[in-house]
């Protein structure tokens, strides 16, 4: 059985970002991944922040396959025939150094395997890791599913996604319930370059982002998007599981629905589907987090939970958490010291960093949404009122309106309520 | 032992490719590539042989430099080597040119190693010519043993091989002397799961390349230049519509069935 210093399994941002500076560093490391090739299997919304993946390859935008650098961000909130519009714009994130650019996973991770690979490392793919090796109770390697499929190692990094079969198998990681996951579904449109420019007011070459709550979700715990790509838009779609089931509503329908209501049809409309893609992101938050680390073994990315939906942030966490993964691991290669003791200092990395203060931040967040419906169907409905009354010219004083608005909301919703609420939001969300 | 070169081919994964439907061509960009599915039954009928009478296996690409990941996977199917026949002038290359640049390529491994068999894929699933296989057996004179699915026998000392062919309503069992081209269809085998030893093996296996130059290729004869044929349009055959559906065949059959022999009559296929 071949032995190898660091086996990731796992071709993701987060894998790919242990793996790379490893290689880069001499360390003899091989990535597993069950796709015919890295990214094949990944997806996310399409936003992929500067930063984090700099701290690890350097920058990659003057290389890798981006679509657009974001230089404006929209909120939505929709009822069945109204938008409530936010957003921001700023044409300094549309030079260097950027701050986030569209981005299609299959084609970038692709890149960063590239990269890894020349930096040294061993690609294994189409290739499923099965079960950890363990030796003395500690884990010493991985069984794949191929024949003779055993490899040894000094530290196994479990980057293999929402649905790790590693942290599973490592005891780390009960099975997920229906609230703590959600289902996201997009579809890519094309349309051709100048048509997205002319449609979401940018210059050329330049992106925007949509995110939309409340109607384009079928009122469902969740977040809908439309990102613009070079020559396509990523439209999607998500919702928390356990709603999904209870609301008998498939992705797929909340999909259609999105893409039909009156706000988002023009944006969309004549555009070809293209793709359809599909995937899990982990909506636990950090206290459905697993242990990070064991003997032998550290957890990453989405293995781990690490997920800010509010944010719309996984890849970034993913990338950062694997970056600290990779210097924990050094020093333990240093000390030749692989236990759970030494690995720690993987997760005091995680605790400097942005990653755990964030997850940590917005605990009570998954908690919140789920005892508040209201903010996905009710206040969204408060606002359209507000909008049309507030809006209208009908020979109606002002403050007469005002006091109308105030009249009926609460009406809908008493004030102690609307006061609870306002209390649960700070404490959920601050 | 046998000697055996097997000719394989990168492809686009067409499951992923889609025609763009102003330019009529293939939009290639983004679309993974693939080992051409037949040749990899191709692959696994020389490792079978190769289990079955012991031989030496050598895999030939002719391709971009990418196809070195297609023939590092060929090469965990229990292949010795391989060589990728890469050079800008070998580009555009039809059927005709690439038979040239392959059987060229085979005449140095037979005049260094010997030659028993060269196994090719039935067809490409880009080209779906079929041509290239018989194209290299023609040049080089070898038997031609095309559409073969089972591998029934090898003599070795008397070079002589039993193939049987899959043909449109019959199958033939041929006996013919080596060196010898065959042809493999899908239905030959199933190909292996390569161990995991022999992937990690093929990985760090890097496939030696051979240029235009180091086979003194006759310029005339490849790339765009020798190549007599080439594609004029690639285009989606139109989307089939539906027949027409009378309704009712259920509760009012007679009426459904006047309805039917109306429309025949009134077609005029009828007198």
């Amino acid at each position: 059985m071949e032995k190898f210093d660091v086996i990731v399994v796992g071709g993701g941002p987060a894998g790919l970002a242990v793996a790379y500076p490893l290689a880069k560093a001499g360390v003899k490391v091989a990535v597993i991944e069950r796709g015919n090739f890295s990214g094949s299997k990944n997806v996310m919304g399409g936003v992929l922040y500067r930063q984090p993946t700099e701290e690890v390859f350097g920058e990659f935008w003057k290389e890798a396959p981006v679509e657009r650098p974001v230089i404006e961000q929209n909120y939505w909130v929709l009822t069945k025939d109204a938008a409530l519009k936010g957003g921001f714009r700023s044409q300094r994130f549309g030079i260097e150094p950027y701050n986030c650019f569209t981005v299609f996973r299959a084609r970038f991770d692709k890149w960063m395997a590239e990269k890894t690979l020349q930096a040294g490392a061993l690609i294994i793919t189409e290739t499923v890791v099965e079960d950890v090796l363990r030796k003395d109770g500690r884990i010493c390697g991985v069984r794949t599913g191929r024949p003779e499929g055993d490899l040894a190692c000094d530290v196994v990094v479990a980057a293999d996604g929402v649905n790790s079969l590693l942290a599973k198998d490592a005891g780390l990681k009960p099975d997920w319930k229906a609230n703590e996951a959600a289902v996201a579904v997009k579809e890519i449109i094309s349309l051709p370059a100048e048509e997205i420019e002319k449609r979401f007011g940018l210059n050329p070459g330049e992106g925007a982002t949509i995110e939309l709550y409340g109607d384009a979700t079928s009122c469902l715990m969740g977040t809908a998007f439309i990102y613009t790509n070079r020559d396509s838009l990523s439209v999607g779609v998500g919702a928390v599981c356990s709603d999904l089931l209870e609301a008998n509503i498939s992705p797929n329908d909340m999909l259609e629905h999105l893409k039909a209501h009156p706000a988002v049809a023009p944006l969309i409309a004549g555009g070809e589907v293209r793709e359809y893609l599909a995937h899990l992101i982990p909506e636990g938050g950090f206290d459905k987090m697993p242990p990070l680390y064991t003997d032998g073994m550290v957890v990453v990315g989405d293995a781990a939970g690490m997920v800010n939906s509010l944010h719309r942030e996984g890849s970034n966490l993913a990338t950062t958490s694997g970056k600290c993964a990779a210097e924990a691991i050094l020093r333990a290669l240093e000390w030749k010291d692989f236990s759970a003791k030494s690995l720690a200092r993987y997760e005091q990395l995680l605790r400097d960093s942005y990653v755990l203060r964030d997850m940590e931040k917005y605990r009570r967040a998954p908690r919140f949404f789920e005892t508040h419906p209201e903010l996905f169907t009710l206040y969204p409905e408060i606002g359209q009122y507000a909008g049309e009354v507030f809006l209208s010219v009908d020979g109606v004083s002002k403050k007469q309106k005002q006091w109308q608005i105030i009249r009926h909301v609460l009406g809908r919703r008493p004030i102690w309520k609307l006061a609870s609420d306002a209390w649960a939001a700070w404490r959920g969300l601050y | 032992m046998l000697q055996i070169v097997v000719c394989m081919k990168q492809v686009p994964d067409t499951t992923q490719v889609r025609i763009d439907p102003e330019t009529n061509t293939l939009i290639r960009e983004g679309v993974p590539s693939i080992i051409n599915p037949f040749d990899v039954h191709a692959i696994e009928e020389a490792a079978r042989i190769k289990e079955r009478y012991g031989a030496e296996v050598t895999l030939l690409c002719q391709g971009p430099p990418t196809a070195v990941a297609e023939l590092q996977k060929g090469l965990s199917f229990a292949a010795d080597r391989a060589i990728l026949l890469t050079d800008s002038a070998m580009r555009g290359s039809d059927t005709l040119a690439t038979s040239y640049i392959l059987s060229t390529a085979i005449k140095r491994i037979w005049a260094e190693n010997g030659l028993d068999l060269v196994l090719c894929g039935k067809q490409t699933i880009d080209g779906d010519t079929a041509q290239v296989g018989p194209g290299i057996g023609t040049r080089l004179s070898l038997s031609q043993l095309t559409y073969v699915d089972k591998v029934v026998e090898i003599d070795a000392e008397k070079r002589r091989i039993q193939v049987r062919r899959r043909l449109e309503g019959a199958t033939a069992i041929i006996d013919a002397p080596m060196p010898a081209l065959l042809t493999i269809l899908k239905e030959a085998n199933t190909p292996r799961y390569a161990s995991l030893p022999a992937l990690i093996k093929s990985l760090r296996t890097q496939p030696a390349v051979w240029n235009a130059a180091d086979l003194e290729l006759d310029a005339e004869q490849m790339g765009l230049n020798g190549s007599p044929t080439s594609v004029r349009r690639i285009f989606a055959p139109p989307e089939r519509t539906g027949g027409e559906i009378i309704p009712g065949g259920m509760e009012a059959p007679e009426r459904a069935a006047a309805a039917v022999v109306e429309k025949i009559l009134s077609s005029g296929a009828v007198e």
